[in-house]
C-alpha cells in the first residue's frame, strides 16, 4: 500500500475528540436529574440519547482526520 | 393460539431458513478453509458489515432484557444507552489495529492472536477456554428470546417437549444452515432480522405513545423514584457508580466476545470497519427507544391487563415488550414483531456458535489434539463443535431453569473482561510477558467469581469500602482493575529476574493499516 494513504495513527486530538460521548454518558451524577425535559421526556434520558448520533458525529470526524480519502477497504 | 400472527411467523422463518442454506453460495470460496466457512472469507463490504455487527450485538435477548429492566427496575435499565455509546469510539481506536495483523497472519481468533503475539499456547487456551465458556450462556439465552415469543403466539413453552417443539425446530434449522453456511448465513439473514427489527420498534415507539396521548404522558405516570439514579448519600456511591461501571465495563466486555471478534475478521478491511463504527450506533439508538419501552408498558399497566396477565405470570417483566405488540397491534403485525425478536435470536446465536467452533479448532483442537490436521480437517472439526455448542445451549434451556442461563451471561460477562489484558495490550504493546498476563487473568477471574458468588451469582455489583466510602460497582470491572495491577507487579518481577519470553511472530509494521 502506498504510504501516503496509510490511515494516521491516532494522536492526542483524536483520542479527546473520541473520549468526549464517553465522558459525557458516564458523568452520571451531572444528568442525573428530570429538568429540564424535552417533549416531555426526563433530562436523564434525553441527554443519553441524544449523545448517540452525536458519537457518530465525533466518530466521523476522526475518521475524517486519520484516513485520507482513498485509502482503500 | 393466535392463528394469523403464527402463520406471519412462520412464513418469515420459512423465508429466512431457505435463504440461510442458499447463501453458502453468496461470495463464493473454497468453504474448506476456515476462515471461508468462519469468517465469510474476510469480504464483506461496508453494509453487509453493518448489518452483520449490528445484528450480532443487538441479540433477541436484548430487545427482550433491556425494556424489561426499564419495566421493572426503572433507569437502572437505561446503561444499555451509554454502554453503547461507549463502545464505539473505543473499538475505532482498537479494533481497526487487530483486523491488520489477524490479516497478515490468517488469525481467526483473538487467541491465535495471543498465541502469536507471545508465543504461548498456554495463555491462548487460557483465553480461548474463557471465550468459549462466556459464550455458552449467551447462546443459550438467545433461546429465551425465542422461547418468550413462541409462548406469546400462544404455544404453551416450558410444559415438556410437546410445548418446546417451536424452539427445537427453530434450533434444527439454526444448527443446520449455520452447519452447511458458516458465517455467510447469519451474514445475509441480519440484513431481514434489522429490517424487521426497525420496521417493529419504529412502529411501537410512533403509534403507541400516540394512543397514550405522548411521551409527557407516560414519562408522568413513573414514580419519581423509578425515573432517576438515587443520589449519592453518606458516602456511598450506590446506584450512581454502579450504573458507570456496569456501562463502562459492558461495553469493554463487548468488543472481547468471540462473536464480535468473528463479526468484525470478518470485514473487508480496517476502514470498512471505521467507517462502520460511525454508522453502528443508529443500532444504539432504535435499543435506546425500545429501552424506553419499558416505561410506555409501565405507563400502559401491561401486566395488570386480564388477557396478559398469565403470560407475565410465566415470563414475569420479560414479556413487556411482546405483551406492547399484542395489547396495541394487529394479529398480523404481531406476527412480525415476534418474527423479529426469533431471527433476531438466531442471527447471533448462529455467529457465537461459529466463535466457540474457530476458537475450540484453531486454540484447542490444532493447538493440543491434531497440530498436523490438514485445512479441510480443521474446518470440518470447527463444523462438527458448532453443532456440539448449540446443542449443549438447547439441553442446557430445555431441562434447566431460565434463571441459570440469566446468572451464567452474568458470570460471563465477568470471565470475559478479563481477556482484556491479554488482548488490547498486546494489540499495543510487547511489554507484557505472557505468566504476568496469565497470573493476572487467573487473579481477576477467581477474584471475580467469589465476588458474584457473595450475591449468590443474582447481581454484578460488589461494593468496595474504600477509605470511608462505600462504592458499588460492577465485579468485572474490578477484577480487571486487580487482573491488570497483578499483572504488571508480576511483569516487573519477571523482567527483573530475566525471565522473560520476548518471542513475537508478529513485527511492528503488521499493525499499521
Amino acid at each position: 500500500m502506498d504510504s501516503n494513504l496509510t490511515p494516521r495513527k491516532l494522536g492526542l486530538l483524536q483520542v479527546i475528540l473520541l473520549a468526549i460521548p464517553c465522558i459525557a454518558v458516564l458523568v452520571v451524577p451531572w444528568f442525573n436529574r428530570l429538568e429540564p425535559s424535552l417533549f416531555g421526556i426526563p433530562f436523564f434520558y434525553w441527554w443519553q440519547l441524544v449523545w448517540v448520533p452525536l458519537s457518530g458525529v465525533f466518530i466521523a470526524i476522526v475518521y475524517k482526520m486519520v484516513v485520507p480519502s482513498g485509502s482503500g477497504d | 393460539m393466535n392463528v394469523v400472527a403464527t402463520l406471519v411467523f412462520v412464513t418469515l422463518f420459512v423465508f429466512i431458513t431457505v435463504l440461510g442454506f442458499v447463501s453458502a453460495h453468496w461470495k463464493k470460496g473454497d468453504m474448506t478453509h476456515l476462515h471461508e466457512w468462519g469468517l465469510g472469507g474476510r469480504r464483506f463490504g461496508g453494509w453487509i458489515t453493518w448489518f452483520l455487527i449490528g445484528g450480532d450485538l443487538y441479540t433477541a435477548y436484548t430487545f427482550i432484557a433491556v425494556p424489561a429492566l426499564v419495566f421493572g427496575a426503572g433507569a437502572l435499565g437505561f446503561f444499555a444507552v451509554p454502554y453503547t455509546v461507549v463502545i464505539y469510539p473505543l473499538v475505532f481506536a482498537i479494533l481497526p489495529r487487530l483486523w491488520v495483523v489477524a490479516r497478515k497472519h490468517n488469525y481467526v481468533t483473538a487467541s491465535d492472536f495471543v498465541a502469536g503475539r507471545y508465543n504461548s499456547p498456554g495463555l491462548a487456551l487460557a483465553i480461548a477456554v474463557t471465550g468459549i465458556v462466556a459464550t455458552m450462556p449467551y447462546i443459550a439465552l438467545q433461546l429465551v428470546g425465542i422461547q418468550v415469543v413462541i409462548g406469546g403466539l400462544g404455544f404453551p413453552t416450558g410444559h415438556g417437549l410437546i410445548g418446546d417443539l417451536p424452539l427445537i425446530i427453530a434450533f434444527v434449522i439454526l444448527a443446520a444452515f449455520t452447519y452447511t453456511s458458516g458465517l455467510r448465513a447469519p451474514a445475509s439473514i441480519a440484513v431481514v432480522k434489522d429490517l424487521l427489527v426497525y420496521i417493529t420498534i419504529i412502529a411501537m415507539i410512533v403509534i403507541i405513545p400516540i394512543k397514550m396521548g405522548g411521551f409527557g404522558h407516560i414519562f408522568a405516570a413513573i414514580p419519581k423514584d423509578h425515573l432517576l439514579l438515587p443520589p449519592i448519600k453518606d458516602g456511598n456511591t450506590g446506584m450512581i457508580s454502579f450504573y458507570t461501571t456496569l456501562a463502562f465495563g459492558s461495553a469493554l466486555a463487548l468488543m472481547l466476545y468471540p462473536h464480535a471478534t468473528t463479526a468484525v475478521l470478518a470485514a473487508k478491511g480496517p476502514n470498512t470497519l471505521r467507517r462502520n463504527w460511525v454508522f453502528l450506533p443508529a443500532y444504539s439508538f432504535v435499543l435506546g427507544l425500545i429501552a424506553m419501552l419499558g416505561y410506555v408498558a409501565y405507563a400502559a399497566g401491561i401486566d395488570k391487563l386480564p388477557e396478559l396477565a398469565p403470560y407475565f405470570a410465566q415470563y414475569k417483566a420479560q414479556f413487556a415488550m411482546p405483551g406492547l405488540l399484542l395489547h396495541f397491534f394487529p394479529s398480523w403485525f404481531v406476527g412480525v414483531g415476534f418474527a423479529a425478536v426469533a431471527i433476531g435470536a438466531l442471527v447471533p446465536a448462529a455467529i457465537m456458535s461459529i466463535a466457540a467452533a474457530n476458537l475450540f479448532t484453531r486454540n484447542i483442537y490444532k493447538a493440543y489434539i491434531n497440530p498436523t490436521c490438514s485445512v479441510a480437517q480443521e474446518t470440518s472439526m470447527a463444523k462438527l463443535f458448532s453443532l456440539v455448542v448449540k446443542f449443549g445451549a438447547l439441553l442446557f434451556i430445555l431441562f434447566l431453569p431460565m434463571t441459570y442461563a440469566i446468572q451464567l451471561q452474568l458470570l460471563g460477562g465477568i470471565l470475559i473482561l478479563q481477556t482484556f489484558p491479554a488482548i488490547v495490550s498486546g494489540i499495543y504493546t510487547r511489554w507484557f510477558d505472557s505468566k504476568a498476563l496469565l497470573l493476572g487473568w487467573a487473579i481477576g477471574l477467581g477474584w471475580g467469581v467469589w465476588a458474584a458468588s457473595l450475591t449468590g451469582f443474582q447481581k454484578s455489583a460488589y461494593a468496595l469500602h474504600l477509605g470511608g466510602m462505600v462504592i458499588p460497582a460492577y465485579i468485572g470491572l474490578y477484577a480487571l482493575v486487580l487482573n491488570f495491577v497483578v499483572a504488571i507487579i508480576a511483569n516487573l518481577v519477571i523482567r527483573q529476574l530475566g525471565m522473560g519470553n520476548n518471542t513475537d511472530a508478529t513485527a511492528a509494521a503488521d499493525y499499521a493499516g
